[in-house]
């Protein structure tokens, strides 16, 4: 089978389809931040429904989805939040998928509709993506403009090529006959008592960082992969600017106008505005999944809890993975 | 390099504060503290982020746990801390500190903000580039966006207030001064910088190794280049 085969086309794009991996860290020194998916979990299981390795590439999909044409057979797998997904084959018959599983397609068309609870999901193509790999990964920075397709979103017209040529033969979709439930508390943590999504935090010395934590807030619309910024009643921010220092995937900052911003995978490198502390790791799992207007409560906890609640998930995790690579075996 | 302090910046980073103000002496200490990280390559480290007066430090917390992780760097700060104290005689910090000539065409045709800026300063042309090229300065951090070098070492006279809006499109190469600070923007992107002239020279291709001309730490020279010796370098790069 030669490389061509591989090809995928994008008739549609979606509202922000990109290329990410496990994203940038070496390069911090130079000005590259991390890039990457926004839910590093979320990535890899979907990877692994796949058989794929953590590290390789996918597609990250933003509040609508894209449509794929693939020529040939190929292996997907969706994970994240529920999205309407349907399979059009080359006789023209649609039929529905769900996320969670791996999937056979044969040549036909993947249409992945509006997310309408939470705010992005994961594909992946048994092989992974292809992508030049630049500066070790092969994530879109849309900020510095390069990494994925040219280091911009997919566009229609655009086609993917997958590194491994898939070895799938089904003249109908074939989905598993078992599938990973999508976890409700990681990937959104609202509690049956309140609609906010928490967000627990290990706050700096700022004397407006506990304060974070005993307001609401809001998503505001203007939040991006760089980040999340909160709209609700203004902290005090007594500090002037300060020189600036580096941050981080997760940093809570304090501009001047006291609406905090979350930073996200797409952070810089350095900033200026004062620390209100960190989002904890597993949380920022929640924070890829807040639409524009959802609302968010804060908790602080300490450095410590952040890692044993960190390591409680890793092995969640592998156990998750033992049971999912013991189902690919069968 | 006493009050060195930690702090939780990530699950997977910790921050060391030297200092709170844009000193060289202060600046060459992160870099100083980051060079021995590097050379240390614990099997742990992601990635270094050394800015004005701090060092980030960004870990695998599969390799160690975070409390590790600060042990280990407070022992590093000591022992940088000693290693400076022993030099300070002979102050042989430059002797692998690279210096990197960056020519730069200055003017309104290069700059659009060259001719108010002199008007600002009370400065006729000439003594604004001058001044500029003067100083061998020290790329204190890089940042912002890819291969943005921060200089420390701006002529005090030359200091410029921050346009109170930013431009939406800043061409690639542009040199500028912002606050007693000056910098290269190294691709088209917005920018609220005064801007004085522009370089030929590509700072920043993801695809080249290295990626960025310049380092953190490293020193650099500005070069006054005529229009025609810009078209030039300009074909070269």
């Amino acid at each position: 089978m030669n490389a061509a085969h591989a090809l995928i086309q994008v008739v549609s794009a979606g509202s922000l389809t990109t290329v990410q991996d496990t994203g940038r860290e070496r390069y911090r020194d130079l000005g590259v931040g991390r890039a990457g998916t926004l839910d590093p979990e979320a990535a890899a299981l979907t990877n692994r429904l796949v058989g794929n390795a953590a590290s390789d590439a996918l597609l990250e999909i933003t509040l609508h989805g894209p449509v794929l044409r693939f020529a040939i057979p190929v292996r997907i797998a969706l994970y994240g939040a529920p999205a309407p997904i349907a399979f059009k084959d080359a006789g023209g018959a649609t039929h529905p998928l769900r996320t969670g599983r791996p999937i056979d397609l044969p040549a036909g068309s993947l249409r992945i509709g509006a997310i309408r609870d939470g705010l992005r999901v994961w594909l992946a193509f048994a092989g992974g993506i292809d992508a030049p790999r630049i500066l070790d990964s092969r994530s879109t920075d849309l900020r510095g403009g390069f990494g994925g397709l040219d280091g911009r979103a997919l566009r229609a017209d655009d086609t993917l090529t997958l590194c491994a040529p898939p070895c799938v033969s089904v003249d109908r979709p074939v989905s598993a006959p078992w599938w990973v439930a999508p976890d409700i508390d990681a990937l959104f943590g609202a509690s049956a008592s309140s609609s906010a999504t928490s967000i627990r935090y290990v706050p700096s010395t700022h004397p407006s960082a506990l304060a974070l934590g005993s307001s609401d807030w809001r998503v505001d619309p203007r939040s991006d992969r760089q980040g999340l910024r909160l709209a609700g009643a203004s902290l005090p921010n007594p500090l002037p600017e300060q020189i600036s220092a580096p941050v981080a995937p997760g940093t809570i900052q304090l501009p001047p106008d006291g609406q905090p911003i979350v930073l996200l995978a797409d952070a810089q490198t350095v900033g200026g505005y004062p620390r209100l502390g960190h989002a904890i790791g597993i949380d920022l799992p929640r924070l890829a999944q807040c639409r524009p207007g959802q609302p968010l409560r804060f908790e602080a906890v300490t450095q410590g809890a952040a890692h044993r609640l960190w390591r409680e998930r890793q092995a969640q995790l592998s156990r998750l993975c033992m049971a999912i690579d013991d189902k690919l075996r069968r | 390099m006493t009050q060195a302090a930690i702090e939780a910046l990530a699950d997977d980073a910790w921050l060391i504060r030297l200092g709170e103000t844009m000193h060289p002496t202060v600046n060459a200490g992160v870099h100083r503290l980051a060079a021995s990280i590097r050379q240390a390559a614990p099997e742990w480290l992601r990635g270094l982020s050394p800015a004005y007066a701090s060092l980030g430090v960004y870990f695998d917390p599969e390799r160690a746990s975070p409390d590790d992780v600060r042990a280990w760097l407070a022992k590093a700060i000591g022992a940088a801390d000693a290693g400076s104290t022993a030099r300070t005689d002979d102050h042989n910090d430059h002797d692998c500190v690279r210096i990197v000539e960056i020519p730069v065409a200055y003017g309104e045709d290069f700059g659009a903000d060259f001719v108010s800026a002199a008007r600002t300063l009370d400065l006729p042309a000439q003594a604004l580039i001058e001044r500029h090229c003067a100083p061998l300065y020290q790329v204190a951090m890089i940042g912002f966006a890819p291969g943005f070098p921060y200089l420390l070492g701006l002529d005090p006279t030359l200091t410029l207030p921050r346009l109170s809006t930013p431009r939406t499109h800043v061409p690639a190469g542009s040199v500028a001064i912002g606050g007693a600070q000056t910098g290269i923007y190294p691709r088209a992107s917005p920018g609220g910088w005064r801007l004085i002239g522009r370089t030929p020279l590509r700072m920043f291709e993801p695809s080249r190794a290295p990626p960025a001309l310049l380092r953190p730490g490293d020193r650099v020279r500005f070069r006054a280049i005529s229009a025609d010796e810009f078209a030039i370098l300009a074909a070269a790069a």
